[in-house]
């Protein structure tokens, strides 16, 4: 490649206390080119990019901007060298206007905002690279893929010819995904160079011009696109390890109705209907895998299922009786548990001890709460169980769970929800974030419950997960469902058109 | 970064003697920042405070009047603290102490006259039912429509003190007096006072210790700090926010009439306008500085009543007896402060690396994942 | 009957800017993300403040700068507590309102209850006082008045139509946001936290200085208060807060002259309607059974930590 290189990064090493995120990377980033930086979740891509972003300091290497070496300080600097990033979680205010967004974002504008050239301007780049944005609208009422349009937008309003994107389709239908990197190649084509995070092979091959594989924190392969094959990423990406399947899955033994859901219509927080009319049969001895992109109604129904949201029209049933307006601890007790999305923010209690968090479905239980006294040594026994089940490695009893990592306190909240033996679980993306040790030995768990005849409401982003794990899907769009199919009888490609809203 | 630098770094755990000894060095701390405030007034710190000790605390008489001045403090702390237990601010101790009296007052003053320790305990239920229900208004519009409890405690401050102000010197006035108070209540009525100090202190060591039990080693001890922590845990678990708001208040503004109880019956044995005197706003304070342990707060009372017991005697020095509200409010700020100094520790760096040489015991954590993982909000559970 | 009402309605006005001083510096403050329940003590140590520099110096000048000065350093220290040591801003909050209530007593103990020499005294406004009803109501005031008349306007204009205004906006809701965009949230946030304590010590001079001429210990009797449940009222929008001023002000005027034409009912009875007024206008403005869109700043009360991001 005879184009000299507009970005040089140089032995990137980073280390969080003793964890090595970044081992001696090297990048090269050319004008109008689309990059893409493969790995897994922990691989290191993220780190990378809030370095060349000045958001974290590198521990050793040099990055060389347009020939010359230089450090990245801050955030602000990097917008003014013209490097900017769109976060997985958008920097957006929900309460300001599109274009109140981006005049927070411009360093130099004019102390009384001038709104008429900002929304010319928002239109001119709208034109230029089909980027669809109303200026005027608030960005609480826009959906996510606009909200990532406004993003986007943002950087082409300050003119930066680096554009950083991290994982900037998981949040998208395929359909909003195909859009978005038809804006990013006109970008390239107009000279400016994007680097986009993704653990997704596909629409990397199908999108970049070169890829840079990390595993472990270090470059494990670099590839054009055109040399780019399945089976090479795969390799460069899981290393040497065999990717064995161990989960071995027994046909489901019985037939048995557990729950019916009849025609539910569930409202999300803004008053507004989040699952329109929704009808499914869950068997016991199943896992039946909920499908779609982010906010398709997926947490309505977990938690309605649950009893932690009401239920605005359509009757929920469980083995034949009604428990639509049933509050979540008569759900408990008739054997509904739920693992929430997000364990720090529901489901445990961060700055209270493991026995504590282990109490929290139990206290009520005549083994632990004799006449309104706790009963410790129980409580100490009963979380001794769990750890020693789960293999949940811990500082103590009495520390509070938040010092655990991530995959132990996973494990500690499901070994206290299937404790009881509940008949449905509800498990919302109960391995994400978490590493391949951690996953197996959730997923193993999961199927454990189903061979014990317990019915497993799995909802996960994942298709690879949904395929391995589960007997039936079905899948979210916009609130309604979209069809139910049985695992064996469908393929990747007809469950991705349903989440994108082709009901086939 | 050409030298080293300094950085504040978060911790994980605090040791007990930590946080023990943090509060009494910022207390100490606070003691000398307040000086400032006492020369700025004209007055040599050294003397006030060596004569606020020696009467207050270091002889038996003044340790006394101490310990009975802390009496209503007491059960203001215990008032403001069960409410900070579940992060419900309840700054209305002083209306809810106000009414108690007054629910109080009405009884022993025109109530049927029963047996002595009978119509103790009625006038001892009767008080904790006044807080009880002034409290309770404030927290039903909490639990029912949100409505912020901060304000609407605080606001019911001012009726309940006016209400007191005009019955005091409207129909309960006592004939041919100029003050507005009311005539002594019954002597059957009186705490028995025992060596001087009054037996509200047994009463209050008693109330403290069951709070403590019950909020250490009761289920719904156990539910009460879950929502503190976490109401939207909380609510997963099926712990009922709404009952426990109204229970909660319920119990703290039981503790601030039970305030007006030992008041009335214990020192004052009258009903009088502005008879809570700013204690419940002290109860913030103490409930602070004893970090919500009953126990401790028994203990630090008795420091907060000492403050009020000596005002008298540096008044005689010509010290304005407000410092002793001054005062409070620099200890506690001090106290905020200092427990900066208990989440955090400082760490070097150094220039070449940016490893840090403090020894760090939480290495077998994960990176901070900027994203999902770690943003716990920190926000009053209670909303 | 119309001298009584425009008499009713000037009153209301003075008393009205008086909390509005606290209240839109609260609200600024609030906007920026931290809530100060130590107005009430801030306000006392305003009223302290200017009070005591007018009786030595007898300059009102002075006494609004020192006036000025002792909210500019209460709000460095606040700011200091819950900015830098990430202290916890509802007992901040509720240990600067004990503090200052404790400290304006202590210092202003030597001049309690006596009169000064000089107040801000009425200034009419040459053509405009000589409207009649109107000019009698507006343009009959004193300087804390018109200056409102000024502050208003500007504060509306600041927020909705400026880029700091919009910066402002964005740190209530989103301080993360800002924090990548380059800004520097903390200064930001000391900056509103001043400004709100200057702010609010301006109304407690009002009270010690035009209101009436003398200091009391706990002169504001509450009104601090009733400035901070205004900026909920308000949704955070000063023109609301001026509204809501005038209505609290009406209805404590009519209750004080009420005190004269009913003379049936105690006074103290009617000293609480504006405790009571204020409990209403809370329910029915912040109770959840409105079901509006929450206009409450986002990260209102949160401590903004950087590696907490």
């Amino acid at each position: 490649m005879e184009k000299t290189a507009l970005l040089e990064m140089k032995g990137i090493t980073k280390k969080f206390g003793t964890v090595l995120a970044n081992d001696h990377i090297d990048l090269q980033l050319y004008p109008g080119e689309i990059h893409a930086l493969l790995g897994e979740n922990g691989s290191g891509k993220s780190t990378l990019m809030n370095i060349l972003l000045g958001i974290y300091k590198p521990n050793f290497g040099d990055i060389f901007y347009k020939g010359e070496k230089g450090q990245i300080k801050t955030p602000k600097h990097a917008a003014e060298l013209g490097i900017g990033m769109v976060h997985q979680h958008f920097a957006l205010i929900p309460t300001l206007t599109v274009a109140e967004n981006i005049f927070l974002s411009l360093d130099h504008c004019s102390f009384i905002l001038d709104k008429k050239k900002m929304e010319s301007k928002i239109r001119e780049y709208s034109e230029q690279f089909s980027l669809q944005v109303d200026p005027g609208a608030k960005v609480w009422q826009l959906s996510v893929g606009e909200q990532q349009r406004v993003e986007i937008m943002k950087l082409l309003c300050r003119n930066s010819e680096i554009l950083v994107l991290d994982e900037p389709s998981a949040v998208l239908t395929p359909q909003e995904a195909g859009e978005m990197f038809r804006t990013l190649r006109k970008m390239a084509d107009h000279g400016k160079s994007v680097i986009f995070i993704s653990h997704k092979m596909n629409e990397v091959v199908e999108h970049a011009d070169r890829i840079t594989v990390l595993k472990n924190g270090r470059v494990t392969d670099r590839m054009l696109a055109e040399e780019a094959s399945i089976d090479r990423m795969t390799k460069a990406v899981v290393g040497e390890r065999d990717i064995e399947k161990i989960l071995i899955r027994s046909q489901i033994k019985t037939e048995r109705l557990l729950l019916e859901a009849n025609h539910l219509r569930v409202l999300n927080d803004k008053g507004l209907v989040a699952l329109h009319d929704i009808s499914f049969q869950l068997h016991a001895g199943e896992i039946f895998a909920i499908a779609g992109v982010a906010g398709s109604g997926q947490r309505e129904l977990a938690e309605a299922l649950a009893g932690l949201r009401k239920v605005a029209s359509g009757k929920l049933s469980l083995k034949g009786k009604d428990i639509t307006r049933k509050n979540i601890r008569e759900r408990v007790t008739q054997g509904i548990s739920f693992i929430p999305e997000d364990r720090l923010k529901m489901g445990l209690i961060p700055g209270m001890n493991m026995k504590e968090n282990a109490l929290l479905k139990e206290f009520r239980g005549f083994a632990y709460n004799k006449g309104g006294i706790l009963q410790s040594k129980a409580i100490r026994s009963l979380t001794e169980r769990h750890i020693a089940a789960h293999d949940i490695k811990h500082g103590g009893l009495d520390l509070p769970v938040s010092l655990m990592s991530g995959g132990n306190q996973q494990k500690l909240l499901i070994a206290r929800e299937i404790n009881g033996n509940p008949e449905l679980i509800i498990a919302a993306y109960p391995v994400r974030g978490l590493d391949i040790g951690a996953t197996a030995s959730i997923h193993k768990t999961l199927l454990e419950q189903r061979e014990r005849g317990a019915c497993i409401l799995l909802i996960s982003e994942e298709l690879d997960e949904i395929f391995e794990m589960s007997d039936r899907v079905a899948v979210l769009c916009g609130g309604k469902l979209m069809g139910i199919r049985n695992i064996s009888e469908t393929n990747y490609e007809e469950i991705g058109q349903m989440m994108s809203g082709e009901s086939a | 970064m050409k030298k080293g630098t300094l950085r504040f770094e978060k911790k994980q755990t605090v040791s007990l003697r930590r946080k023990i000894l943090n509060p009494v060095v910022f207390i100490l701390l606070g003691f000398v920042f307040s000086s400032i405030f006492i020369i700025a007034n004209g007055f040599q710190p050294i003397p006030v405070f060596a004569k606020m000790i020696s009467y207050s605390l270091l002889n038996t008489k003044g340790l006394i009047g101490s310990i009975n001045a802390a009496l209503p403090l007491m059960f203001c702390g215990l008032s403001v603290a069960i409410a900070f237990k579940m992060n419900l601010n309840n700054i209305g101790a002083e209306g809810q102490f106000a009414m108690g009296a007054i629910f109080g007052g009405a009884f022993a003053l025109y109530g049927p006259s029963l047996s002595a320790p009978l119509s103790s305990v009625v006038m001892f239920f009767l008080c904790a039912l006044g807080g009880c229900l002034w409290a309770l208004l404030a927290a039903a519009l909490k639990a029912f429509w949100k409505v912020n409890e901060t304000i609407v405690t605080l606001m019911l401050n001012y009726i309940a003190l006016l209400f007191l102000d005009y019955l005091c010197y409207g129909p309960w006035m006592a004939p041919k007096q100029t003050t507005a108070m009311t005539v002594k209540i019954p002597e059957s009525l009186f705490l028995p006072v025992i060596n001087g100090t009054s037996s509200g202190l047994i009463l209050a060591i008693l109330v403290a210790v069951l709070l403590y039990l019950f909020l250490k080693y009761t289920a719904a001890g156990y539910q009460i700090s879950v929502i503190k922590n976490s109401l939207s845990t909380a609510e997963y678990a099926g712990i009922p926010v709404k009952k426990f708001i109204l229970i909660v208040l319920a119990l703290s503004g039981a503790l601030a009439g039970i305030a007006g109880f030992v008041q009335v019956t214990g020192i004052v044995h009258r009903v009088q306008a502005q008879l809570p005197g700013g204690s419940g706003y002290t109860g913030i304070v103490i409930a602070y500085l004893s970090q919500c342990n009953p126990l401790a707060i028994i203990l630090v009372s008795v420091l907060f009543g000492a403050l009020q017991n000596s005002s008298s005697v540096v008044q005689i020095m010509g010290v304005p007896s407000q410092i002793v509200t001054m005062l409070q409010g620099t200890l506690m700020i001090s106290v905020i402060a200092g427990e900066f100094f208990n989440r955090y520790r400082i760490a070097f760096y150094k220039a070449e690396r940016n490893d840090y040489t403090s020894e760090r015991n939480d290495d077998n954590q994960e990176p901070k994942k900027r994203n999902d993982d770690n943003q716990e909000s920190k926000k009053g559970a209670v909303q | 009957m119309i001298p009584f009402i425009t008499s009713i309605c000037a009153a209301a006005i003075v008393y009205a800017v008086s909390i509005l001083y606290a209240a839109i510096g609260e609200i600024f403050s609030q906007r920026a993300g931290i809530m100060n329940l130590g107005i009430e003590g801030i306000m006392l140590m305003g009223a302290m403040t200017g009070f005591v520099t007018v009786y030595h110096t007898e300059n009102l000048l002075f006494a609004l700068l020192s006036t000025i000065i002792v909210g500019l350093v209460l709000g460095l220290a606040f700011a200091f507590l819950t900015v830098t040591l990430q202290a916890d801003q509802t007992v901040c909050g509720m240990a600067f309102l004990i503090f200052c209530s404790g400290l304006s007593g202590f210092l202003g103990k030597s001049v309690t209850g006596i009169a000064s020499a000089v107040k801000f005294q009425q200034i009419d406004i040459p053509v405009l006082s000589s409207i009649p009803v109107i000019g009698e109501i507006f343009f009959q005031q004193d300087f804390f008045v018109y200056l409102m008349y000024l502050v208003i306007p500007l504060s509306i204009f600041y927020i909705y139509k400026t880029k700091a205004g919009l910066m402002l906006r964005a740190l209530g809701e989103n301080p993360a946001s800002l924090d990548q965009a380059g800004i520097n949230v903390f200064a930001m946030r000391y900056g509103y936290i001043m400004f709100a304590c200057a702010m609010t010590t301006i109304s407690g001079a009002c009270i010690s200085l035009s209101y009436t001429n003398f200091w009391n210990e706990g002169m504001t009797g509450g009104k601090g208060w009733i400035a901070f449940s205004l900026v909920a009222f308000s949704r955070w929008n000063p023109a609301y807060a001026v509204l809501g001023a005038l209505l609290f002000g009406g209805i404590s005027i009519l209750g004080m002259n009420m005190q004269v034409y009913l003379p049936g009912i105690p006074s103290q009875f009617y000293g609480m309607l504006p405790y009571a007024a204020t409990i209403i206008a809370l329910i029915i403005t912040t109770g959840s059974f409105r079901k509006k869109h929450s206009e409450e700043p986002a990260a209102l009360c949160q401590k903004y930590d950087r590696e907490d991001r």
